[in-house]
């Protein structure tokens, strides 16, 4: 494993812990499409670009909306459990 | 505290089992993986032969493996079709 | 709503975001891509306008009923391509039966290809559709 795929995963597995810990909602709908982004990197690394094609398609650009829709129709913080 | 500390152990125990049970799988595009060894090099020797489509993924998700994406097709089609009853039935009342 | 400059860029843009799409959907044989991924773009491009316009203007140039009949009709055509084989005395979803004046190869790889646009068509309904009913009372 070369040093930029180590870099990616490692920064694959940084963005996933930020995106579960960010208390503003909209920030890590963000985040979370980086993450996806990234992952779609990943998956052209490993010579699978089909799969990466659909992975940026659908996660960083649908996903990412039906997110940003929900948060506009509810609440942008996450609530103290 | 002791529970924590069980817990501890046992998620450090189930940790060490998954790295190692990666440590076992094969190499990266080893032809010699199970997986590759099944109906693999059917599809790789008679895919373009048999379909006459060069990019051998569509040809498996669209041929040899249509019924599957049919289904997919379906289970979205039904996920559309109940997302859309709920919204519109809330906007009708 | 929005500002002139994002309202010209997204009109200047969609066209060739919907060109992308039917590219890829249509190279869905030949090159990495597929109904599937095309038919995302293509939805995404409707997003796009509704997004920098409003929700009517998108709704004015894909109705309702225009994206649930496109909806059913990918479906319909994926599934009668399958019926159609079954026809000829085949297999469901065995193409190359298919009764054409064409090598069974080259059969096979029309079917493909037209089960590629279906899919196409299915998916940039549902994903406008979903979309533009989800975002309805935000305006």
């Amino acid at each position: 494993m070369g040093i930029a795929e180590f870099l990616l995963m490692s920064l694959l597995v940084v963005l996933a812990v930020a995106a579960v810990f960010m208390r503003d909602l909209l920030a890590a709908t963000v985040v979370f499409m980086v993450y996806s982004l990234l992952m779609a990197i990943v998956f052209t690394q490993l010579k699978a670009p089909d799969v990466a094609l659909t992975e940026a398609a659908v996660g960083a650009g649908v996903t990412t909306l039906l997110f940003v829709i929900a948060i506009a129709k509810t609440d942008r913080r996450e609530e103290d459990v | 505290m002791y529970r924590q500390l069980a817990l501890l152990m046992v998620l450090l125990v189930a940790g060490a089992i998954l790295t190692l049970a990666v440590t076992d799988m094969p190499a990266f595009g080893d032809p010699g993986a199970p997986a590759h060894r099944h109906v693999a090099p059917r599809y790789i020797e008679m895919a373009y032969r048999e379909t006459g489509v060069p990019n051998m993924v569509t040809a498996i998700l669209a041929d040899y493996r249509g019924y599957d994406t049919l289904g997919e097709l379906t289970v979205m089609f039904t996920a559309c079709a109940a997302v859309l009853s709920v919204l519109l039935g809330r906007k009708r009342r | 709503m929005t500002t002139v400059i994002i309202r010209t860029t997204a009109r200047i843009l969609a066209p060739f975001i919907q060109l992308f799409g039917l590219y890829v959907i249509v190279h869905g044989p030949i090159s990495p891509g597929g109904g599937f991924q095309g038919g995302v773009i293509v939805g995404a491009s409707l997003i796009l306008l509704a997004l920098s316009y409003d929700l009517a203007s998108a709704e004015a140039r894909a109705g309702h009923a225009i994206r649930i009949a496109m909806d059913s009709t990918g479906s319909l055509l994926f599934a009668g391509i399958g019926l159609l084989s079954l026809l000829a005395g085949g297999v469901f979803m065995d193409y190359g039966i298919i009764p054409l004046p064409l090598p069974a190869a080259q059969v096979r790889a029309l079917m493909i290809l037209l089960i590629g646009m279906a899919i196409g068509v299915h998916i940039m309904a549902l994903v406008s559709t979903l979309f533009l009913h989800m975002a309805e009372d935000h305006e």
